[in-house]
């Protein structure tokens, strides 16, 4: 071990996630292998080490002989002051050495409050930020993830972005490149080669120009670039690769459980998430292999909690043949099986006194908006009365804590869909005095509400965010209208909603000011130690930038989009019949009852989607 | 099983998992060996295991004893190799055995410690060294439970002694491990506190051996 580390180490908190050294990570000999990638997650440890994403690729990279994949994490304050102190590089946690020293650096980026982070740790590892300031092939940086379906903000700083799902990809673009390396490729020949794989998108290949006003006004492809880049999806989950051997940290982290996925995609269809259009078509994984690889995690982690991962659970079709087959397994050896992301609306009592036999937690529901009217105009079709009949079937289970998740700013939202949340707790208070088993442990019902950000690709990706000051008058109209002693109300802050808008509907002038920020000491954006309003603000002011151009307008549809360039698959044109359907306050049916042609199931070949 | 005992070395980069992490491990190391452990009945089942000195995050050690005990029959002799084998790097269980002793008998530690000096002479620190812990007290503020608070560490060491390395002191010192409990560390606290001019760079220590109140090895 470094000696400057090992002095560190002592002082900081946690140190155990600086170190790596886990049950199951990958060691390989650097002599042996030909490419040295660093897996960077732009967060820290326990965030990274509880992301299922991270853990499949990170093995799924290490399947290549010829490479070895290692893990790098952002360090908390603490450790990031004496490191700096110290003058030791960012390093990466199997081997210890500097990031400098790789042939890749690989950026998993979730969400746009990590993008600081992002070059928070390229600096840390001592490389310029700017994909035009590092001149050579190696090291190639490049970010996949969510985030990469709007790829702009952060256009500048990265050579490439893989978009959609990486399984097959990042180990095609890892091909290229230990092509590219051992022939002595330069970066542009490299880059534009890499531009052919399908799903990667190479920012320098394109040519951006923008109206007097500052709308955009052209994407230029160069070089042969395509002029869209599709993104890239896994054919057949049951074939794709799964870690049944994934690291288990020596210390705990955020989800600290075996995490199984169902299925990707969502037949759901609400109009504000981003999500449910961007991971179609849909694909799920069959009962047998979830169970069989379930077990084998298990197994060799020796976790004492396995949870099912999905975008909405309930929808999972032999969701009772897959518990029934997890459970037999997990009963008889204390081991805890939890299912997020159920739906208010088919809630099963069965569902629900199988989970009992285990472990009871609290109960969570999405619902978004206040009233009937609303909910139909975002698409989120739960209602009044399957929601406090899901409650009352969970108050007679004994369950006595109710999470409801609400969103404020939603397109035709009015102070009368507010004031129905307050009387939606009013209504799951009733119910629970009602019909609780046992009222002497009380209840606890807790609201809580975010701001709506319009998100790239989703239906309301046009829409303008509420200004802050009405956000936070909304806020204060709900508050006061709630009055009983057993419901809390929590609400998300208005400025980093704001800040979330323009980092997601931002085009490449974006990118000036997340560096600026940076350079301002931004760093760990996500986390509210950290983020710091004023900074951004200034920053976007010494940058020329106005950041209501990007979060509080409303884009007119037929304005080119910063994020045109990137297809997820679904029709621009089905987005704008649902955002028409949301101001006629129309729900469109699922996915299941009948197909709406999005789009998506053309990245299918020869498959179904299971919508 | 009842009453068994494992016998283990904790070194490498496991010495940053702390005692509560450690447990964790050790409860996932048996269920991935396949073994299970009794649990504790009652509201909120827990495994029965129990690690008789709690080790300091950043502290080595090649002797840490740990009770537990196991539903159904195992050969105890396979233990080591089985958990050895699925625990993380640094970790090694080196004998399973039967317990035939109290955890209270445990008496004293050998450690063994390294004080590194970046700029002085390490011949000169050891004379040092040796001059300051021959005082008859060695008083020591630290945090206790109720707050701040100065304890003479002297009766807790039973031998000391320095011999001059490589920019590097090399201590091996006997200390009370039970009642009182001396935190090695304090040693190189005491230095800091009282004399500046003695205290390494960088400090850091490993246990090597366990033993009872009449110095006989303890297991």
């Amino acid at each position: 071990m470094d000696k400057r580390l090992e002095r560190i180490l002592p002082r900081v908190q946690k140190p155990a996630r600086y170190v790596g050294g886990e049950y199951n990570q990958i060691v390989k000999d650097k002599a042996a292998v030909e490419l040295r990638l660093a897996f960077c997650f732009p967060d820290t440890y326990e965030i990274g080490m509880s992301n299922l994403g991270m853990s499949i690729l990170y093995h799924s990279m290490n399947a290549l002989d010829f490479v070895w994949c290692e893990r790098a994490f952002a360090p908390w304050g603490d450790m990031y002051e004496e490191m700096k102190k110290a003058g030791l590089p960012l390093y990466a946690l199997e081997s210890g050495d500097s990031l400098s020293e790789f042939d890749a650096l690989a950026f998993s980026v979730g969400y746009e409050m990590a993008y600081t982070t992002v070059l928070d740790m390229l600096d840390m590892a001592g490389l310029p930020l700017r994909s035009a300031d590092r001149p050579e092939l190696l090291p190639l940086v490049f970010a996949g993830g969510t985030a990469a379906v709007n790829p702009e903000p952060m256009a500048p700083f990265m050579d490439l972005f893989v978009v959609g799902e990486g399984e097959e990809m990042d180990n095609e673009l890892l091909l290229l490149l230990r092509k590219a390396k051992a022939e002595g490729w330069t970066k542009a020949a490299f880059l534009k080669e890499a531009a052919r794989i399908q799903g990667v998108y190479v920012p320098s290949l394109y040519e951006v120009s923008y109206r007097e006003d500052g709308r955009l006004a052209a994407v230029k492809p160069l070089d042969g670039a395509p002029a869209r880049v599709t993104k890239r999806i896994v054919q057949d989950l049951d074939a794709a690769p799964y870690p049944t051997k994934p690291i288990v940290p020596s210390t705990e982290v955020v989800h600290d459980r075996v995490s199984l996925e169902l299925f990707r995609g969502c037949v759901r269809g609400c109009r504000f998430c981003q999500a449910g259009y961007v991971y179609r078509p849909i694909r799920s994984k069959k009962p047998e292999t979830l169970i069989r690889q379930g077990i084998e995690t298990l197994q060799n982690t020796g976790c004492e909690d396995v949870t099912l991962l999905s975008l909405s659970t309930s929808d999972y079709r032999p969701l009772n043949e897959l518990c029934d087959g997890l459970l037999e397994y997990c009963q008889e050896r204390s081991i805890g099986l939890s299912l997020p992301s159920l739906r208010a609306d088919n809630f099963s009592m069965e569902l629900m006194e199988k989970l009992q036999r285990v472990r009871k937690s609290g109960l969570t529901f999405a619902v978004e908006g206040g009233s009937q009217r609303l909910r139909d105009a975002i698409n989120k079709n739960v209602t009044e009365k399957d929601l406090l009949n899901t409650c009352r079937i969970a108050f007679e289970g004994g369950w006595n804590n109710v999470k409801l998740y609400y969103m404020l700013g939603l397109p035709t939202e009015t102070d009368e869909d507010i004031l129905g949340i307050a009387e939606m707790a009013n209504q799951v208070l009733h119910c629970w005095r009602q019909y609780a088993k046992n009222k002497n442990r009380g209840v606890k019902i807790t609201i809580s509400t975010s701001c709506f950000v319009p998100k790239p690709h989703s239906p309301f990706q046009w829409e303008a965010q509420v200004p802050m000051e009405e956000y936070l008058r909304r806020v204060n109209l709900l508050r006061s209208a709630i009055t009983a002693r057993n419901v809390t109300y929590n609400w998300h802050d208005a400025e980093t909603s704001f800040i979330e808008a323009v980092l997601s509907r931002g085009d490449r002038r974006v990118a000036d000011a997340v560096e600026e920020v940076w350079r301002r000491g931004g760093r760990l954006d996500a986390w509210s130690d950290y983020f710091s309003f004023q900074r951004w603000m200034d920053a976007f002011a010494a940058c020329g930038l106005d950041p209501a151009f990007y979060a509080n307008r409303e884009i007119p549809t037929d304005a080119l989009l910063p994020w045109d360039l990137i297809d997820v698959g679904v029709r621009k044109a089905h987005l704008l019949r649902e955002r028409k359907q949301c101001y006629a306050s129309r729900l469109s049916p699922d996915c299941r009852k009948q197909c709406a042609g999005c789009g998506a199931a053309a990245l299918l070949k020869g498959g179904r989607c299971d919508g | 099983m009842d009453k068994l005992r494992l016998r283990f070395e904790k070194t490498g980069r496991a010495v940053y998992i702390s005692h509560l992490d450690l447990m964790r491990n050790m409860q996932r190391a048996f269920a991935r060996a396949g073994l299970e452990l009794k649990y504790s009945e009652g509201f909120n089942p827990h495994p029965l295991i129990s690690i008789l000195l709690p080790l300091s995050v950043g502290t080595a050690s090649v002797c840490e004893l740990m009770d537990f005990r196991l539903r159904g029959e195992t050969e105890l002799a396979q233990l080591p190799a089985r958990l050895s084998a699925v625990l993380p790097e640094g970790i090694r269980v080196t004998e399973a055995y039967e317990q035939t002793r109290k955890s209270a008998e445990l008496k004293y530690l050998a450690v063994e410690g390294r004080f590194e000096y970046d700029e002085r002479d390490p011949a000169a620190m050891a004379a040092g060294l040796e001059d300051f812990f021959a005082q008859e007290e060695v008083r020591v503020l630290r945090k206790t439970k109720r707050g701040m608070g100065q304890a003479d560490i002297r009766p807790a060491i039973r031998e000391l002694g320095f011999e001059p390395g490589e920019g590097a002191v090399l201590l091996r010192a006997v200390i009370s491990a039970q009642e009182p409990t001396l935190n090695p560390e304090l040693l190189a606290e005491a230095l800091r506190q009282n004399a500046p001019e003695l205290a390494p760079d960088f400090a850091k220590f490993t246990r090597l051996e366990t033993y009872d109140a009449q110095m006989r090895i303890y297991r």
